[in-house]
């Protein structure tokens, strides 16, 4: 395993800078996120960590060597897409020995056939081993095109957005699987996603990227209770952060413009009058969406809050997030 | 506005019967959810309500007024599918104006509750656009704009956000809510996404392979769950079961998982056989001194709270624990579970028991 550097990267497609002057470290056994939304440049740091597209300026390094000019294939990079590509004429234990019977692996045949049922049975589809492709199911067959990366011993794997295409039960159930397989085989894993569960559930550290530059690197937890930017923090968090003017509350620190509220920092039962304008019952959690002074603030409460539209509750702030106009953070 | 009584309602494809024999009410006002897998049923349902396709047998009432039988014109309903179609050579206040002219509505009439419901929308300001620039959101805006301006009895929804992105569909179905609030028209919305329909919906139907599951509040629903595939089919991570075999004795308070005895509502019914003890997720709790024991396998980190996966002898469980709680992975753990709110399922026939607890939810059986 490897540990993947990106020094001063920039990529740019005509008129639109993809990155701009991107550095990023992913540590040799770190599972490493990066999240934002479309077009903030996460599938082409990617693609230019596997060689499938070259960067303008900048330098690729994976476990200490220079990257810039090699082919995908000899950068001993495995990858997975959303889009599962398998074999459809072969069977599913076919697909997976595939990538070991190339000349370049030299693999004894015997090695081949136990690594091919052992990364089966983690990824739960060794009773389909002698299945077509095309006879499995969606959730099936992005395990297929997992377990083919997996049978390689790669120095790093690099996934773009695999779960997004399978239904909510088999995503969860794929999430907590990746994780494990991750953290046992002590795997490099550069991961790309715009769903905040999976970066917040899998990750051991998340990149943050906006338009093309990395904003903020760190733990999950860190990311969340210590953002350096509204747009970092706007990034995690259900319901959303909300975001209001500074001074909404009561006097802001100078050159704060916003300020910024997770339900946990809204304190209720003290303060100033809210008016409940819905309550949205989720089951394990209840929504109270409320109205104070002409904006929304929408917060979490107890599953079986006696509150009702109409309602008047008092709020107030609790250790919120305080943001300047450009929207830096702004420490007390 | 309109109450709409579905009473046994069946519907069949050949040899296939994909409604088996609905019976539920959606009162005046309702924003009422249609949930379920797909091939459930809950697609047939709706367009039967709208006359789109006859029932094989039963009846639907639309204000007391019986039009099974009848055609979609004759409703005076408005559906708005998952895939709005626009007419793409008029502006959008044509589109919208076009079911008032056809009805034979003056020009100016028409002009004036196109207006009144583009302000409703917020769409005021594209009215004189093409409809070809418009995004994904505002087109379905004006979809559904094109149904309000009718004024029907009530609006049907086919899956309506289920073609938006994530983040997207959120704020749309916000919009479509508040929405309703200020219309109070009667909607019927079907969908397969859990959260969707419990934020949404006043009352919702969960259907599965053609057959209803359990009808009502969406609270009493992911409490009370009726059956084992309502159980999980609400809830993220939804309810987790602890299987096995033994003995639940009507009036019996307390059950036994192996050595671990769990106190558990009263019941009102009893068992002998597999039997699934059901817990939500936000009703375990972490703690050595309890007797029923476990592995922690895995945690998941959510930011307010964190969830903990925890392999049993009985099953895997997943307990959502405050995320400041300190948690490793491969230590061993005890679970306590709430006893106010566990349900006891039959794991054959899949049937919540009765208990003193959920008795007010399922009715006395």
């Amino acid at each position: 395993m490897a540990e993947i550097v990106l020094r001063n990267i920039t990529r740019r497609y005509g008129e639109l800078t993809a990155l701009e002057k991107l550095d990023l470290t992913v540590p040799d056994g770190a599972f490493v996120v990066l999240l934002g939304p479309t077009g903030a440049g996460k599938t082409t740091t990617l693609r230019i960590v596997s060689g499938l597209e070259a960067p303008d300026l900048g330098e690729v390094f994976i476990g200490g060597q220079p990257m810039n000019g090699l082919p995908p294939a000899q950068r001993n990079v495995a990858m997975v897409f959303q889009q599962y590509s398998l074999y459809p004429h072969l069977t599913v234990r076919d697909n997976l020995s595939f990538p070991l019977k190339s000349p370049l692996s030299q693999t004894p045949r015997h090695a081949i056939a136990e690594k091919v049922v052992r990364v089966a049975e983690t990824l739960q589809i060794a009773h389909k081993l002698d299945n077509k492709a095309t006879e499995l199911s969606g959730g099936e067959m992005q395990r297929v095109s997992i377990g083919r990366a997996l049978v390689r011993n790669p120095s790093v794997y690099l996934m773009d957005e695999p779960l997004s295409s399978l239904d909510a039960k088999l995503r969860a159930d794929l999430r907590i699987e990746l994780k494990s397989i991750q953290a046992d085989s002590g795997a490099t894993l550069l991961y790309v996603t715009h769903d905040q569960t999976e970066a917040m559930t899998m990750a051991s550290h998340i990149g943050v990227l906006d338009h093309g530059r990395l904003v903020q690197f760190g733990p999950p937890r860190e990311i969340y209770a210590d953002p350096v930017s509204l747009y970092a923090a706007s990034r995690l968090g259900q319901p959303r952060i909300n975001i209001l003017p500074a001074d909404l509350f009561g006097p802001a620190p100078s050159g704060a413009k916003f300020i910024g509220l997770r339900p946990e920092q809204i304190c209720q039962g003290k303060g100033q009058d809210s008016l409940v304008a819905r309550v949205e019952r989720l089951g394990d959690q209840t929504r109270l969406h409320l109205k104070f002074r002409d904006h929304d603030i929408v917060t979490i409460t107890d599953a079986h809050t006696a509150l009702h539209a109409g309602d008047i509750v008092p709020i107030q702030p609790d250790a919120p997030f305080f943001f300047a106009a450009d929207g830096a953070r702004i420490r007390a | 506005m309109a109450q709409i009584k579905i009473e046994n309602l069946r519907k069949d494809f050949g040899a296939f019967t994909a409604v088996q024999s609905s019976t539920f009410t959606v009162e005046d006002g309702e924003f009422f959810m249609l949930l379920g897998p797909s091939g459930c049923g809950k697609t047939t349902t709706l367009r039967m309500m709208a006359g789109l396709e006859l029932p094989t047998s039963g009846r639907i009432y639309i204000d007391g007024e019986e039009v099974g039988q009848k055609p979609a014109s004759q409703r005076d309903i408005a559906f708005v599918f998952q895939m709005f179609a626009l007419y793409p050579h008029m502006n959008v206040g044509k589109n919208m104006s076009y079911p008032l002219l056809s009805q034979g509505m003056s020009r100016i009439d028409a002009n004036a509750r196109v207006a009144e419901v583009a302000r409703l929308l917020g769409i005021s300001h594209i009215l004189t656009k093409p409809v070809g620039g418009l995004s994904g959101g505002d087109r379905q805006r004006v979809a559904l704009g094109r149904a309000i301006v009718r004024n029907p009895k009530a609006f049907l929804m086919d899956e309506p956000l289920g073609a938006l992105d994530a983040e997207f569909r959120e704020h749309m179905a916000e919009e479509l809510r508040a929405l309703h609030d200020r219309m109070g028209a009667t909607t019927v919305y079907v969908t397969h996404d859990q959260l969707e329909a419990m934020q949404m919906g006043d009352k919702i139907v969960v259907m599965n392979h053609g057959v209803v599951e359990q009808f009502g509040v969406p609270q009493d629903i992911y409490d009370w769950p009726a059956s084992m595939f309502v159980a999980q089919f609400l809830g993220s991570p939804p309810m987790n079961f602890l299987r096995a075999h033994g003995l639940v004795g009507s009036g019996a308070d307390s059950l036994a998982l192996g050595e671990a005895r769990i106190t558990i509502p009263a019941q009102r019914e009893g068992l002998s056989g597999d039997f699934a003890l059901g817990v939500r997720p936000e009703h375990v709790r972490l703690n050595d001194s309890a007797s029923l024991r476990g592995e922690i396998i895995a945690t998941e980190y959510l930011g307010t709270t964190q969830i903990v996966t925890v392999r049993t002898s009985f099953g895997e469980v997943k307990a959502r624990v405050a995320s400041d709680q300190k948690v490793a992975v491969r230590t061993a753990t005890g679970l306590h579970l709430d006893a106010r709110n566990l349900s006891v399922f039959d794991a054959e026939t899949g049937r919540a028991l009765r208990s003193v607890a959920n008795q007010g939810v399922l009715g006395l059986g």
